[in-house]
């Protein structure tokens, strides 16, 4: 198994990665500053003017290290993909179960349920640690419409109602968002999701955290040989990561939108580290998103139990964990795809 | 298939040799690293690596009736088997030819099963159909005890050898991977957390689980 592997972050302006041996150099202005053996990276990302040779990618590629690059700011730019792997059977399987509305609806099912338990529980934790602070009664009542969802979600067997209880569903989690929110409210106010470009302080950082996990399920999809464009509650579209982000809908509440929580609530995060354009979008210091990044993977070294194989993980592996479940679904080892359900 | 039971002859459907030890060892796990092609840690390479500096530290002399040769590629269009030696011995015989004598390099201690045997008698039939000569014993070197142990190639383990390729040809032919049955042995295997045979052995365990989430969840709103 993938020891629990880390994600390098540069985001030295103008640094170059080159292959050295076994290991990955990080030169900046001719002077190596960093070798890293390969064997204890799980992924490269990449902010802004920083380039990798050749050699290094596809390196990379053949030791199933993903490597992304954004802008300075955090937007998706490219990723380095090298030559297809993988189980070309399973691939077919995938393909298959996705022209199939019946096989889909069961994926989708799997899924939303674990985003709604993973949603709920968010919510449920909320009530528990800071029933002073918060809008008990609110967020009580969109947690009881969450679990009758859940409950819905189980015999519904049609694809498009359940595309709709997902939309529903989202809708009412993030309207009560703004109430998870107990420290410096003035800076940071949400009061719905918006991301093309993120508007407010709030939205801003959830669209950079779900970046991070963006490139994390694609590594982990294209390792165990799935194909990240093809999924099942989100349809096909050309540029589109359908199973990418069918597989982040659980992930997004337990890690992304906790860590935004806890930025906020902790202090870790101020609004001076935030600026806004004349067109009204929001990004982020280098400060402030450095900060971020050490959170995301101090969060990824963190144990937990995961509930279906029974074992110890870090949060890191969990994508890995997941994607892998998927695949073993496809080929008819298990009866179903068991989604991470946090509790 | 042809007459001789073996679905080969076709370069392109050669199997690594290496997979027959995988499946002495356990049929699921060869089909997941060769089926579902399972990325793991760079098994084949970094043992590759580690075991050619060893295999230098040996130091072994080269006598005069001794050659060596590193990293051989080897075939059998056969036995429908390709793959690479880590070592080939050359030992000159009375007559002045010179006999191959294979051996394989291994990190660990000798195993109770005959998997280490079968690939190096894998390795000893693909020689013999190359050069056309004989190839009688080869050796196991285990780098935990430091020993050597010569190995026969007998009748018996020729058999075995020539069987299991046979078999690791329909497992992938299938396309299917057989399910896990738990084993002590599984335990100590690298592909446990990949493998999942406590988890995957219980039929039904999905829908169990997924079920019981509802459940708690009607009892906790």
């Amino acid at each position: 198994m993938k020891r629990h592997l880390n994600t390098l972050f540069v985001t030295t302006q103008g640094a170059y990665l080159s292959k050295d041996g076994e290991t990955v150099a990080v030169k900046v202005e001719k002077e190596v500053k960093l070798r890293i053996p390969v064997h204890t990276i799980g992924g490269i990302v990449c902010f802004g003017n920083v380039s990798c040779s050749p050699f290094l990618m596809g390196f990379c590629a053949e030791n199933g290290v993903g490597i992304s690059f954004l802008s300075e700011y955090g937007r998706f730019l490219a990723r380095v993909q090298g030559p297809v792997s993988g189980n070309v059977l399973l691939r077919r399987e995938q393909y298959r179960r996705a022209d199939d509305p019946k096989a889909s609806a069961e994926i989708t099912r799997a899924l939303l349920t674990g985003k709604l338990a993973n949603c709920r529980t968010v919510l449920q934790r909320a009530l528990r640690d800071h029933s002073d602070k918060i809008d008990t009664e609110a967020i009580s009542r969109a947690s009881k419409r969450l679990s009758n969802t859940l409950t819905r979600i189980k015999s519904e067997a049609n694809l498009d109602v359940l595309r709709g209880m997902e939309g529903d569903m989202a809708h009412i989690y993030f309207s009560v968002f703004n109430h998870l929110i107990t420290a410096q409210k003035e800076a940071f106010v949400f009061e719905e999701r918006n991301r093309r470009p993120p508007l407010d302080n709030v939205n801003c950082l959830l669209s950079f955290l779900y970046t991070m996990v963006m490139h994390d399920v694609r590594s982990a999809l294209e390792t165990v040989g799935l194909d990240p464009a093809v999924g099942f509650l989100h349809r096909d579209r050309p540029g589109r990561s359908g199973l990418a982000l069918d597989m982040m809908e659980e992930l997004r509440p337990f890690i992304a939108d906790r860590l935004t929580l806890s930025l906020i609530n902790l202090k870790q995060v101020q609004k001076k580290g935030f600026k806004k354009a004349d067109t009204g979008a929001v990004t982020m210091s280098d400060e402030t998103r450095k900060e971020v990044l050490v959170s995301y993977q101090n969060r990824k070294q963190e144990e937990i139990m995961h509930p279906f194989i029974e074992e110890k993980i870090t949060i890191g592996l969990l994508f890995h964990i997941q994607a892998m479940l998927f695949a073993r679904y496809l080929r008819g080892d298990m009866d179903g795809y068991p989604p991470f359900i946090w509790k | 298939m042809s007459e001789n039971g073996f679905i080969t002859n076709v370069e392109r459907e050669l199997i690594p040799i290496s997979a027959l030890s995988q499946y002495v060892y356990c049929p699921r796990r060869c089909a997941l690293i060769f089926i579902e092609q399972i990325w793991n840690e760079n098994l084949f390479t970094a043992e590759g690596r580690i075991i050619h500096e060893r295999v230098h530290e040996e130091n072994r002399e080269s006598r005069g009736d001794v050659r060596i040769e590193y990293g051989v590629s080897l075939r059998s269009l056969r036995l429908g088997l390709i793959g690479k030696a880590d070592v080939i011995e050359f030992h000159r015989q009375l007559d002045s030819t010179w006999l191959p004598f294979p051996v394989e390099y291994k990190r660990g201690k000798p195993k109770p099963d005959s998997c280490d045997a079968v690939q190096l008698c894998a390795q000893a039939l693909c020689l013999e159909e190359m050069l056309g000569v004989e190839v009688t014993c080869g050796a196991l070197y285990y780098g935990k005890t430091h020993r050597r142990h010569e190995v026969v190639f007998d009748e018996k383990l020729r058999r075995e050898t020539e069987e299991t390729a046979r078999r690791v040809h329909e497992l992938i032919a299938s396309g299917e991977t057989p399910r896990p049955v738990y084993k002590a042995k599984c335990d100590n295997c690298s592909l446990f957390q990949l493998c999942l045979p406590k988890t995957i052995g219980k039929k039904g365990s999905v829908k169990r689980y997924l079920s019981a989430m509802v459940r708690e969840n009607e009892k906790t709103s």
